[in-house]
Protein backbone atom coordinates (compact mmCIF):
# COMPACT_ATOMS: atom_id res chain seq x y z
CA UNK A 1 0.00 0.00 0.00
CA UNK A 2 1.19 3.38 -0.69
CA UNK A 3 1.25 6.03 2.10
CA UNK A 4 1.88 9.72 1.09
CA UNK A 5 3.47 11.12 3.54
CA UNK A 6 0.91 13.90 5.29
CA UNK A 7 3.74 15.96 7.35
CA UNK A 8 4.35 19.04 4.86
CA UNK A 9 1.02 20.87 5.43
CA UNK A 10 0.57 24.40 5.80
CA UNK A 11 -1.60 23.99 9.29
CA UNK A 12 2.41 22.99 10.98
CA UNK A 13 3.58 25.64 12.44
CA UNK A 14 7.19 25.20 11.62
CA UNK A 15 6.13 24.05 8.17
CA UNK A 16 4.02 27.27 6.94
CA UNK A 17 7.16 29.30 8.51
CA UNK A 18 9.33 27.36 6.31
CA UNK A 19 7.26 27.54 3.32
CA UNK A 20 6.81 31.65 3.95
CA UNK A 21 10.11 32.33 4.60
CA UNK A 22 11.38 29.68 1.62
CA UNK A 23 13.26 28.36 4.22
CA UNK A 24 14.95 24.91 2.25
CA UNK A 25 15.86 22.41 5.03
CA UNK A 26 12.85 21.97 7.28
CA UNK A 27 10.97 21.17 4.52
CA UNK A 28 13.68 18.89 2.74
CA UNK A 29 14.31 17.42 6.45
CA UNK A 30 10.70 16.30 6.77
CA UNK A 31 10.53 15.05 3.73
CA UNK A 32 13.52 12.92 4.21
CA UNK A 33 12.14 11.59 7.31
CA UNK A 34 8.96 10.68 5.71
CA UNK A 35 11.02 8.39 2.97
CA UNK A 36 13.16 7.09 5.33
CA UNK A 37 10.10 5.80 7.29
CA UNK A 38 8.63 4.19 4.12
CA UNK A 39 6.44 7.28 2.10
CA UNK A 40 6.53 6.54 -1.42
CA UNK A 41 5.25 9.82 -2.20
CA UNK A 42 4.94 13.24 -0.74
CA UNK A 43 1.90 15.62 0.27
CA UNK A 44 2.99 19.28 -0.61
CA UNK A 45 -0.03 21.23 0.92
CA UNK A 46 0.15 24.78 0.86
CA UNK A 47 -3.76 25.63 1.56
CA UNK A 48 -5.80 27.93 -0.55
CA UNK A 49 -2.71 29.96 -0.95
CA UNK A 50 -4.55 32.85 -2.70
CA UNK A 51 -1.59 34.97 -3.07
CA UNK A 52 1.26 33.65 -4.77
CA UNK A 53 0.11 30.27 -4.97
CA UNK A 54 1.99 29.28 -8.31
CA UNK A 55 5.40 30.20 -6.87
CA UNK A 56 4.64 28.40 -3.33
CA UNK A 57 3.82 25.06 -5.19
CA UNK A 58 6.78 25.34 -7.91
CA UNK A 59 9.26 25.81 -4.67
CA UNK A 60 7.54 23.48 -2.36
CA UNK A 61 8.12 20.52 -5.70
CA UNK A 62 11.47 21.79 -6.64
CA UNK A 63 12.44 21.63 -2.75
CA UNK A 64 11.34 17.98 -1.76
CA UNK A 65 12.81 16.84 -5.16
CA UNK A 66 15.74 17.92 -4.66
CA UNK A 67 16.03 15.96 -1.26
CA UNK A 68 13.97 12.47 -1.75
CA UNK A 69 13.21 10.73 -5.19
CA UNK A 70 9.99 10.70 -4.88
CA UNK A 71 6.85 12.06 -6.88
CA UNK A 72 4.88 14.53 -5.17
CA UNK A 73 1.00 14.96 -4.12
CA UNK A 74 -0.30 18.29 -5.16
CA UNK A 75 -2.45 19.77 -2.61
CA UNK A 76 -4.42 22.67 -2.99
CA UNK A 77 -7.50 24.11 -3.71
CA UNK A 78 -5.66 26.84 -6.66
CA UNK A 79 -5.79 25.68 -9.72
CA UNK A 80 -3.11 27.66 -10.91
CA UNK A 81 -0.81 26.84 -8.20
CA UNK A 82 -1.15 22.57 -9.33
CA UNK A 83 -0.94 23.74 -13.33
CA UNK A 84 2.17 25.95 -12.48
CA UNK A 85 3.57 22.82 -9.68
CA UNK A 86 2.84 20.25 -12.69
CA UNK A 87 5.28 22.15 -15.02
CA UNK A 88 8.48 21.89 -12.62
CA UNK A 89 7.47 17.88 -11.42
CA UNK A 90 10.19 15.88 -12.02
CA UNK A 91 8.49 12.60 -13.47
CA UNK A 92 11.34 10.67 -13.24
CA UNK A 93 10.54 9.53 -9.35
CA UNK A 94 7.50 8.80 -10.42
CA UNK A 95 4.00 10.72 -11.59
CA UNK A 96 2.56 13.52 -9.25
CA UNK A 97 -0.92 13.21 -7.76
CA UNK A 98 -3.76 15.89 -8.43
CA UNK A 99 -5.27 16.54 -4.83
CA UNK A 100 -8.34 16.64 -5.89
CA UNK A 101 -11.18 17.20 -7.97
CA UNK A 102 -14.82 16.39 -6.58
CA UNK A 103 -18.19 16.62 -7.51
CA UNK A 104 -18.08 20.70 -6.74
CA UNK A 105 -17.92 22.04 -9.99
CA UNK A 106 -15.22 24.47 -9.03
CA UNK A 107 -13.54 21.18 -9.03
CA UNK A 108 -14.04 19.60 -12.34
CA UNK A 109 -10.98 21.72 -14.30
CA UNK A 110 -8.43 20.09 -12.13
CA UNK A 111 -9.31 17.10 -14.24
CA UNK A 112 -8.00 19.16 -17.06
CA UNK A 113 -4.81 19.78 -15.62
CA UNK A 114 -4.57 15.72 -15.03
CA UNK A 115 -5.23 15.10 -18.79
CA UNK A 116 -2.51 17.96 -20.11
CA UNK A 117 -0.06 16.86 -17.79
CA UNK A 118 -0.78 13.35 -17.66
CA UNK A 119 -0.95 13.56 -13.89
CA UNK A 120 -3.10 11.00 -11.73
CA UNK A 121 -5.69 12.58 -9.38
CA UNK A 122 -7.61 12.09 -6.47
CA UNK A 123 -12.04 12.44 -6.66
CA UNK A 124 -13.37 13.61 -3.97
CA UNK A 125 -16.66 11.68 -3.03
CA UNK A 126 -18.61 14.67 -2.12
CA UNK A 127 -20.40 17.34 -4.13
CA UNK A 128 -21.42 20.70 -3.52
CA UNK A 129 -24.79 20.07 -1.01
CA UNK A 130 -22.62 18.37 1.88
CA UNK A 131 -21.63 15.63 3.36
CA UNK A 132 -22.39 12.01 1.52
CA UNK A 133 -24.96 10.18 3.73
CA UNK A 134 -23.52 6.99 3.41
CA UNK A 135 -21.36 4.57 1.38
CA UNK A 136 -24.23 4.11 -1.92
CA UNK A 137 -24.12 8.34 -2.17
CA UNK A 138 -20.59 8.39 -2.00
CA UNK A 139 -20.28 5.51 -4.98
CA UNK A 140 -22.45 7.45 -6.78
CA UNK A 141 -20.68 10.56 -6.38
CA UNK A 142 -17.54 8.02 -7.68
CA UNK A 143 -19.61 7.08 -10.80
CA UNK A 144 -20.14 10.57 -11.32
CA UNK A 145 -16.30 11.53 -11.30
CA UNK A 146 -15.53 8.88 -13.34
CA UNK A 147 -17.72 9.29 -15.82
CA UNK A 148 -16.39 12.94 -16.07
CA UNK A 149 -12.81 11.86 -15.93
CA UNK A 150 -13.18 9.88 -19.01
CA UNK A 151 -15.05 12.78 -20.47
CA UNK A 152 -12.34 14.66 -19.65
CA UNK A 153 -9.31 12.37 -21.08
CA UNK A 154 -8.15 11.18 -17.82
CA UNK A 155 -7.75 6.95 -17.54
CA UNK A 156 -10.01 6.04 -14.76
CA UNK A 157 -6.39 3.98 -13.50
CA UNK A 158 -5.02 7.20 -12.76
CA UNK A 159 -8.61 8.31 -11.00
CA UNK A 160 -7.73 7.57 -6.78
CA UNK A 161 -11.68 8.02 -5.01
CA UNK A 162 -11.39 9.46 -1.99
CA UNK A 163 -14.49 8.69 0.38
CA UNK A 164 -14.14 11.38 2.56
CA UNK A 165 -13.12 10.37 6.01
CA UNK A 166 -14.89 12.18 8.78
CA UNK A 167 -14.08 12.67 12.41
CA UNK A 168 -14.95 10.07 14.63
CA UNK A 169 -15.55 12.72 17.76
CA UNK A 170 -18.20 14.06 15.60
CA UNK A 171 -19.26 11.61 12.84
CA UNK A 172 -19.17 8.10 14.37
CA UNK A 173 -22.06 6.01 12.34
CA UNK A 174 -19.35 7.76 8.80
CA UNK A 175 -16.60 5.52 10.02
CA UNK A 176 -17.95 2.10 8.84
CA UNK A 177 -19.60 4.08 5.70
CA UNK A 178 -15.91 5.21 4.61
CA UNK A 179 -14.30 1.53 4.99
CA UNK A 180 -18.11 0.54 3.11
CA UNK A 181 -17.50 2.69 0.34
CA UNK A 182 -13.65 1.92 -0.18
CA UNK A 183 -14.85 -1.58 -1.03
CA UNK A 184 -18.07 -0.12 -3.38
CA UNK A 185 -15.16 2.01 -5.30
CA UNK A 186 -13.29 -1.10 -6.06
CA UNK A 187 -16.64 -2.81 -7.59
CA UNK A 188 -17.46 0.47 -10.08
CA UNK A 189 -14.94 -0.83 -12.77
CA UNK A 190 -12.86 -4.16 -13.45
CA UNK A 191 -9.81 -3.22 -12.84
CA UNK A 192 -11.01 -2.23 -9.58
CA UNK A 193 -10.35 1.18 -8.92
CA UNK A 194 -8.00 2.88 -6.97
CA UNK A 195 -8.89 4.30 -3.75
CA UNK A 196 -6.94 7.18 -1.16
CA UNK A 197 -8.04 8.44 2.00
CA UNK A 198 -7.02 11.16 4.23
CA UNK A 199 -6.62 8.79 7.19
CA UNK A 200 -5.64 11.05 9.77
CA UNK A 201 -8.84 13.45 9.76
CA UNK A 202 -10.80 10.25 11.88
CA UNK A 203 -8.84 11.16 14.94
CA UNK A 204 -8.84 14.87 14.44
CA UNK A 205 -10.38 16.34 17.79
CA UNK A 206 -9.48 13.12 19.46
CA UNK A 207 -7.23 13.06 23.00
CA UNK A 208 -3.74 13.36 21.41
CA UNK A 209 -2.78 9.72 22.82
CA UNK A 210 -5.75 8.53 20.90
CA UNK A 211 -4.58 9.64 17.92
CA UNK A 212 -2.19 7.23 16.34
CA UNK A 213 -4.48 4.19 17.80
CA UNK A 214 -7.80 5.67 16.14
CA UNK A 215 -5.69 5.74 12.51
CA UNK A 216 -3.66 2.46 12.82
CA UNK A 217 -6.81 0.04 13.79
CA UNK A 218 -9.12 2.13 10.92
CA UNK A 219 -5.78 1.71 8.38
CA UNK A 220 -5.72 -1.96 9.14
CA UNK A 221 -9.81 -2.16 8.04
CA UNK A 222 -9.19 -0.36 5.07
CA UNK A 223 -6.12 -2.16 3.93
CA UNK A 224 -7.83 -5.27 4.32
CA UNK A 225 -10.89 -3.74 2.14
CA UNK A 226 -8.34 -3.08 -0.55
CA UNK A 227 -7.16 0.54 0.33
CA UNK A 228 -4.45 1.43 -2.50
CA UNK A 229 -3.45 4.85 -0.80
CA UNK A 230 -3.29 6.86 2.10
CA UNK A 231 -2.02 10.16 3.13
CA UNK A 232 -1.00 9.39 6.77
CA UNK A 233 2.26 10.31 8.77
CA UNK A 234 4.34 6.99 7.60
CA UNK A 235 6.04 6.93 11.00
CA UNK A 236 2.82 5.78 12.89
CA UNK A 237 1.48 3.94 9.92
CA UNK A 238 4.21 1.80 9.03
CA UNK A 239 4.11 -0.84 11.41
CA UNK A 240 0.45 -1.83 10.48
CA UNK A 241 1.22 -1.64 6.59
CA UNK A 242 4.24 -4.20 7.23
CA UNK A 243 2.07 -6.38 9.45
CA UNK A 244 -0.89 -6.29 7.52
CA UNK A 245 0.99 -6.88 4.58
CA UNK A 246 2.40 -10.00 6.37
CA UNK A 247 -1.01 -10.78 7.74
CA UNK A 248 -2.26 -11.01 3.79
CA UNK A 249 0.32 -12.95 2.22
CA UNK A 250 1.62 -10.07 0.36
CA UNK A 251 5.21 -10.35 2.11
CA UNK A 252 6.99 -13.29 3.44
CA UNK A 253 7.03 -13.44 7.07
CA UNK A 254 10.08 -13.28 9.18
CA UNK A 255 11.43 -12.01 12.84
CA UNK A 256 12.87 -8.95 11.39
CA UNK A 257 10.03 -8.38 9.39
CA UNK A 258 9.27 -4.25 10.88
CA UNK A 259 13.11 -3.36 10.48
CA UNK A 260 13.10 -3.97 5.99
CA UNK B 1 -6.36 -15.35 -35.35
CA UNK B 2 -2.34 -16.21 -34.77
CA UNK B 3 -1.68 -17.36 -31.76
CA UNK B 4 0.35 -15.53 -29.16
CA UNK B 5 1.60 -17.17 -26.11
CA UNK B 6 1.14 -15.84 -22.72
CA UNK B 7 3.81 -14.67 -21.51
CA UNK B 8 4.34 -14.54 -17.36
CA UNK B 9 6.20 -11.48 -16.07
CA UNK B 10 7.64 -10.57 -12.59
CA UNK B 11 8.63 -7.47 -10.79
CA UNK B 12 11.41 -9.08 -9.07
CA UNK B 13 14.88 -10.20 -10.32
CA UNK B 14 17.63 -12.21 -9.09
CA UNK B 15 20.78 -10.54 -8.16
CA UNK B 16 23.91 -10.92 -10.33
CA UNK B 17 26.58 -12.32 -8.58
CA UNK B 18 30.08 -13.24 -10.36
CA UNK B 19 32.43 -15.07 -8.88
CA UNK B 20 36.04 -15.71 -8.93
CA UNK B 21 38.54 -14.04 -10.84
CA UNK B 22 40.15 -13.09 -14.75
CA UNK B 23 39.32 -15.81 -17.12
CA UNK B 24 37.35 -18.55 -14.27
CA UNK B 25 35.02 -16.09 -13.48
CA UNK B 26 31.76 -16.92 -13.24
CA UNK B 27 28.55 -15.49 -13.23
CA UNK B 28 25.11 -16.28 -11.37
CA UNK B 29 21.91 -15.43 -11.27
CA UNK B 30 20.39 -12.41 -13.02
CA UNK B 31 17.00 -14.15 -14.39
CA UNK B 32 13.68 -12.33 -14.01
CA UNK B 33 11.22 -15.46 -14.96
CA UNK B 34 11.28 -19.13 -13.21
CA UNK B 35 13.54 -21.70 -13.70
CA UNK B 36 14.65 -22.38 -17.42
CA UNK B 37 11.35 -20.20 -18.68
CA UNK B 38 13.20 -18.55 -21.15
CA UNK B 39 9.82 -18.26 -23.53
CA UNK B 40 9.23 -15.57 -20.50
CA UNK B 41 11.85 -13.49 -20.14
CA UNK B 42 15.69 -13.17 -19.40
CA UNK B 43 17.87 -15.85 -18.35
CA UNK B 44 21.35 -14.35 -18.56
CA UNK B 45 23.65 -17.04 -16.92
CA UNK B 46 23.24 -20.85 -17.06
CA UNK B 47 23.24 -22.68 -13.81
CA UNK B 48 27.17 -24.36 -12.75
CA UNK B 49 27.84 -27.58 -11.30
CA UNK B 50 30.81 -27.13 -8.92
CA UNK B 51 32.40 -30.05 -8.63
CA UNK B 52 33.45 -30.99 -4.26
CA UNK B 53 36.65 -32.25 -3.18
CA UNK B 54 37.31 -32.29 0.04
CA UNK B 55 41.05 -31.16 2.02
CA UNK B 56 41.84 -34.66 3.83
CA UNK B 57 40.47 -37.97 2.00
CA UNK B 58 37.21 -38.76 2.80
CA UNK B 59 36.59 -41.43 4.94
CA UNK B 60 32.31 -41.78 4.17
CA UNK B 61 32.17 -41.58 -0.13
CA UNK B 62 31.07 -45.11 -0.79
CA UNK B 63 33.86 -46.81 -3.08
CA UNK B 64 31.40 -45.59 -6.65
CA UNK B 65 31.84 -42.05 -5.54
CA UNK B 66 35.05 -42.22 -4.64
CA UNK B 67 37.10 -44.72 -6.79
CA UNK B 68 36.66 -41.70 -10.18
CA UNK B 69 38.96 -39.95 -7.51
CA UNK B 70 40.92 -42.43 -6.31
CA UNK B 71 44.90 -41.33 -7.94
CA UNK B 72 43.89 -37.80 -6.53
CA UNK B 73 42.33 -38.01 -3.01
CA UNK B 74 45.28 -37.78 -0.98
CA UNK B 75 46.01 -34.59 -2.86
CA UNK B 76 43.52 -31.60 -2.56
CA UNK B 77 45.96 -30.13 -5.34
CA UNK B 78 45.78 -32.83 -7.66
CA UNK B 79 42.00 -33.20 -6.98
CA UNK B 80 41.19 -29.68 -7.70
CA UNK B 81 43.40 -29.99 -11.16
CA UNK B 82 41.69 -32.61 -11.77
CA UNK B 83 38.29 -31.63 -11.90
CA UNK B 84 39.38 -28.61 -14.06
CA UNK B 85 41.86 -30.32 -16.57
CA UNK B 86 40.38 -33.72 -16.85
CA UNK B 87 36.20 -33.14 -16.29
CA UNK B 88 36.16 -29.55 -17.19
CA UNK B 89 34.93 -28.06 -14.60
CA UNK B 90 33.75 -24.99 -13.96
CA UNK B 91 34.03 -24.26 -10.34
CA UNK B 92 35.24 -26.08 -7.65
CA UNK B 93 33.69 -26.59 -4.04
CA UNK B 94 36.33 -27.38 -1.66
CA UNK B 95 35.26 -28.84 1.49
CA UNK B 96 37.47 -28.24 5.15
CA UNK B 97 36.08 -31.99 5.93
CA UNK B 98 39.04 -32.79 7.76
CA UNK B 99 38.93 -29.84 10.46
CA UNK B 100 35.84 -31.42 11.86
CA UNK B 101 36.16 -31.92 15.66
CA UNK B 102 35.36 -35.82 15.12
CA UNK B 103 37.56 -36.33 11.94
CA UNK B 104 41.24 -35.03 11.78
CA UNK B 105 40.11 -32.18 13.48
CA UNK B 106 42.59 -30.13 11.23
CA UNK B 107 44.05 -26.84 12.07
CA UNK B 108 41.98 -23.20 11.15
CA UNK B 109 46.17 -22.81 9.94
CA UNK B 110 46.46 -26.58 7.81
CA UNK B 111 43.02 -25.21 6.64
CA UNK B 112 44.32 -22.09 5.51
CA UNK B 113 47.39 -23.26 4.15
CA UNK B 114 44.83 -26.24 1.93
CA UNK B 115 43.16 -23.60 0.58
CA UNK B 116 45.97 -21.05 -0.62
CA UNK B 117 47.84 -24.38 -2.15
CA UNK B 118 44.43 -25.09 -4.19
CA UNK B 119 44.10 -21.55 -5.39
CA UNK B 120 47.50 -21.67 -6.44
CA UNK B 121 47.23 -24.65 -8.15
CA UNK B 122 43.16 -23.61 -10.27
CA UNK B 123 42.04 -20.50 -12.30
CA UNK B 124 38.21 -21.80 -11.63
CA UNK B 125 36.30 -19.94 -8.75
CA UNK B 126 36.71 -21.91 -5.96
CA UNK B 127 34.00 -22.61 -2.85
CA UNK B 128 35.19 -22.72 0.32
CA UNK B 129 33.01 -24.80 3.21
CA UNK B 130 33.68 -25.24 6.58
CA UNK B 131 33.06 -28.98 7.81
CA UNK B 132 29.51 -27.82 9.13
CA UNK B 133 30.25 -27.60 12.81
CA UNK B 134 29.23 -24.34 13.60
CA UNK B 135 31.66 -23.45 16.52
CA UNK B 136 34.60 -24.83 14.20
CA UNK B 137 33.43 -23.27 11.26
CA UNK B 138 33.74 -19.48 12.49
CA UNK B 139 37.31 -20.16 12.60
CA UNK B 140 38.42 -22.19 10.59
CA UNK B 141 36.40 -19.91 8.19
CA UNK B 142 38.08 -16.99 9.03
CA UNK B 143 41.62 -18.57 8.18
CA UNK B 144 40.46 -19.26 5.09
CA UNK B 145 38.63 -16.02 4.11
CA UNK B 146 42.37 -14.54 4.51
CA UNK B 147 44.14 -17.17 2.83
CA UNK B 148 41.78 -16.98 0.28
CA UNK B 149 41.65 -12.55 -0.02
CA UNK B 150 40.81 -10.95 -3.32
CA UNK B 151 40.20 -14.30 -4.94
CA UNK B 152 36.46 -13.34 -4.87
CA UNK B 153 35.15 -16.96 -3.36
CA UNK B 154 32.24 -18.39 -1.91
CA UNK B 155 32.63 -18.52 1.75
CA UNK B 156 30.26 -20.87 3.99
CA UNK B 157 28.11 -22.09 5.47
CA UNK B 158 27.24 -19.31 7.28
CA UNK B 159 24.60 -20.32 10.17
CA UNK B 160 22.24 -18.68 12.78
CA UNK B 161 24.76 -19.70 15.29
CA UNK B 162 27.80 -18.18 13.83
CA UNK B 163 27.23 -15.87 10.81
CA UNK B 164 28.48 -12.69 12.10
CA UNK B 165 31.66 -14.31 12.50
CA UNK B 166 32.10 -15.71 8.92
CA UNK B 167 30.06 -12.69 7.21
CA UNK B 168 32.49 -10.45 8.88
CA UNK B 169 35.36 -12.34 7.46
CA UNK B 170 33.77 -12.75 3.85
CA UNK B 171 33.36 -8.83 3.79
CA UNK B 172 36.62 -7.85 5.03
CA UNK B 173 38.49 -10.38 2.32
CA UNK B 174 35.95 -9.80 -0.86
CA UNK B 175 34.29 -13.16 -1.05
CA UNK B 176 30.65 -13.94 -1.43
CA UNK B 177 28.67 -16.13 1.47
CA UNK B 178 26.55 -18.73 1.40
CA UNK B 179 23.83 -18.04 4.01
CA UNK B 180 22.46 -21.46 5.22
CA UNK B 181 19.02 -21.89 7.00
CA UNK B 182 17.15 -25.71 8.07
CA UNK B 183 14.70 -25.74 6.22
CA UNK B 184 12.48 -22.73 7.10
CA UNK B 185 11.47 -20.08 4.18
CA UNK B 186 10.89 -17.84 7.05
CA UNK B 187 14.33 -18.13 9.09
CA UNK B 188 16.07 -18.04 5.52
CA UNK B 189 14.96 -14.75 4.79
CA UNK B 190 15.95 -13.79 8.81
CA UNK B 191 19.31 -14.98 8.18
CA UNK B 192 19.53 -13.13 4.78
CA UNK B 193 17.98 -9.66 6.79
CA UNK B 194 20.20 -10.44 10.09
CA UNK B 195 23.72 -10.49 7.25
CA UNK B 196 22.29 -7.65 5.69
CA UNK B 197 21.94 -5.62 9.05
CA UNK B 198 25.63 -6.10 9.47
CA UNK B 199 26.46 -4.49 6.27
CA UNK B 200 27.20 -7.02 4.06
CA UNK B 201 25.73 -6.27 0.97
CA UNK B 202 22.57 -8.81 0.44
CA UNK B 203 23.71 -8.94 -3.46
CA UNK B 204 27.08 -11.23 -2.11
CA UNK B 205 24.49 -13.68 -0.01
CA UNK B 206 24.16 -16.70 -2.24
CA UNK B 207 21.26 -18.92 0.01
CA UNK B 208 21.51 -22.65 0.78
CA UNK B 209 17.90 -23.13 2.19
CA UNK B 210 19.55 -27.09 3.04
CA UNK B 211 19.19 -29.76 0.91
CA UNK B 212 18.11 -33.57 1.30
CA UNK B 213 18.33 -36.44 -1.64
CA UNK B 214 15.58 -38.19 -3.09
CA UNK B 215 13.45 -40.06 -1.16
CA UNK B 216 14.84 -38.20 2.17
CA UNK B 217 12.91 -35.10 1.99
CA UNK B 218 14.05 -34.30 -1.15
CA UNK B 219 9.93 -32.18 -1.41
CA UNK B 220 10.78 -30.28 1.45
CA UNK B 221 13.66 -28.47 -0.35
CA UNK B 222 12.05 -28.50 -3.39
CA UNK B 223 8.86 -26.27 -1.96
CA UNK B 224 11.37 -23.94 0.11
CA UNK B 225 13.32 -23.13 -2.96
CA UNK B 226 10.31 -22.78 -4.86
CA UNK B 227 8.93 -20.59 -2.71
CA UNK B 228 11.66 -18.76 -1.89
CA UNK B 229 11.99 -18.27 -5.92
CA UNK B 230 7.95 -17.15 -6.14
CA UNK B 231 8.78 -14.75 -3.03
CA UNK B 232 11.72 -13.33 -5.33
CA UNK B 233 10.05 -12.85 -8.37
CA UNK B 234 6.49 -12.15 -7.96
CA UNK B 235 6.35 -10.48 -4.60
CA UNK B 236 9.51 -8.56 -5.31
CA UNK B 237 11.24 -9.72 -1.87
CA UNK B 238 14.11 -7.90 -2.00
CA UNK B 239 15.72 -9.92 0.83
CA UNK B 240 15.14 -13.51 -1.02
CA UNK B 241 16.43 -12.41 -4.69
CA UNK B 242 19.83 -14.28 -4.38
CA UNK B 243 20.80 -17.14 -6.21
CA UNK B 244 20.11 -20.57 -4.53
CA UNK B 245 22.64 -23.19 -3.83
CA UNK B 246 21.68 -26.93 -3.74
CA UNK B 247 24.78 -28.85 -1.93
CA UNK B 248 23.96 -31.90 -2.94
CA UNK B 249 26.29 -34.51 -3.18
CA UNK B 250 26.56 -34.48 0.76
CA UNK B 251 23.29 -35.99 1.06
CA UNK B 252 22.72 -38.58 -1.74
CA UNK B 253 26.12 -40.23 -1.19
CA UNK B 254 24.98 -41.05 2.38
CA UNK B 255 22.06 -42.71 1.71
CA UNK B 256 21.29 -46.31 1.22
CA UNK B 257 20.39 -46.26 -2.48
CA UNK B 258 23.35 -45.20 -3.48
CA UNK B 259 25.57 -47.35 -1.44
CA UNK B 260 23.48 -51.01 -1.22
CA UNK B 261 24.86 -53.53 -3.78
CA UNK B 262 22.52 -55.59 -6.11
CA UNK B 263 23.27 -58.52 -4.63
CA UNK B 264 21.85 -57.23 -1.07
CA UNK B 265 19.04 -55.67 -3.01
CA UNK B 266 18.10 -57.16 -6.41
CA UNK B 267 15.09 -55.28 -6.96
CA UNK B 268 16.78 -51.94 -7.39
CA UNK B 269 19.29 -53.31 -10.26
CA UNK B 270 22.66 -52.40 -11.24
CA UNK B 271 24.12 -50.08 -8.28
CA UNK B 272 26.57 -48.31 -10.44
CA UNK B 273 23.76 -46.82 -13.00
CA UNK B 274 21.29 -46.48 -9.52
CA UNK B 275 23.80 -44.07 -7.51
CA UNK B 276 24.99 -41.69 -10.67
CA UNK B 277 21.25 -41.62 -11.32
CA UNK B 278 20.35 -40.95 -7.78
CA UNK B 279 22.42 -37.84 -7.63
CA UNK B 280 21.56 -36.79 -10.70
CA UNK B 281 17.64 -36.78 -10.43
CA UNK B 282 18.14 -35.02 -7.04
CA UNK B 283 20.36 -32.15 -8.73
CA UNK B 284 17.98 -31.68 -11.79
CA UNK B 285 14.56 -31.80 -9.51
CA UNK B 286 16.41 -28.69 -7.48
CA UNK B 287 17.37 -26.78 -10.66
CA UNK B 288 13.58 -26.72 -11.15
CA UNK B 289 13.00 -25.87 -8.09
CA UNK B 290 15.20 -22.34 -8.54
CA UNK B 291 18.78 -23.66 -7.68
CA UNK B 292 21.70 -22.32 -10.13
CA UNK B 293 24.81 -23.45 -8.13
CA UNK B 294 24.91 -27.05 -7.25
CA UNK B 295 27.69 -28.74 -5.50
CA UNK B 296 28.15 -32.23 -6.73
CA UNK B 297 30.68 -35.31 -6.26
CA UNK B 298 30.15 -37.92 -9.71
CA UNK B 299 32.40 -37.10 -12.63
CA UNK B 300 29.06 -38.63 -14.23
CA UNK B 301 25.45 -37.58 -12.75
CA UNK B 302 27.73 -33.89 -12.94
CA UNK B 303 28.12 -34.75 -16.39
CA UNK B 304 24.61 -35.73 -16.87
CA UNK B 305 22.95 -32.31 -15.34
CA UNK B 306 25.56 -30.27 -17.47
CA UNK B 307 23.80 -31.99 -21.02
CA UNK B 308 20.20 -30.84 -18.84
CA UNK B 309 21.28 -27.60 -18.21
CA UNK B 310 22.46 -27.35 -21.51
CA UNK B 311 19.35 -29.07 -23.21
CA UNK B 312 17.07 -26.64 -21.18
CA UNK B 313 18.99 -22.99 -21.88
Amino acid sequence: MLVIGEKLSIIAKRVREAMMKRDKSPIQDIAISQWKAGAGMIDANIGPAEDGGEALMQWMITTIQEAVPLPVCLDTTNYRAIDAGLTVHNNQWGRPLINSTSNDPERFPMLELAAKYHSQIIGLTVGKGGLPADAEERAAIAAEIMARAAESGVPLEDLYLDPLVLQIATSQDHALKVVKAVRMFQELNDPPMKTVVGLSNISNGCPKHVRPIMNNYLLSLLIYEGLTAAIADPHEVSQTVKTIDVILGNTLYAHSYLEM
Amino acid sequence: MPFTPTKETYSGKIYTVAVGKDSGMITLGGENVLPFHTFDGLLPNRPVVAYEIQDSPPDDWPDEVLSPYADVVNSPVLWAKYCQDTLMAQAIALRLAGTHPDRANRSPEDAAQTVKDVLSSVDIPVIILGSNHAEKDASVLVAAAEAAKDRNCIIGKAQEANYKTIAAAAMANNHKLIAMSELDINLSKQLNILISQMGFEKERIIIDPMCSALGYGLEYTYSVMERIRLAALAQNDLTMQQPILGDVGIYVWKVKETQASETDVPQWGNLKERSVAWEAVTAVSLLLAGAELLIMRHPKSSDAVRKVIEELT
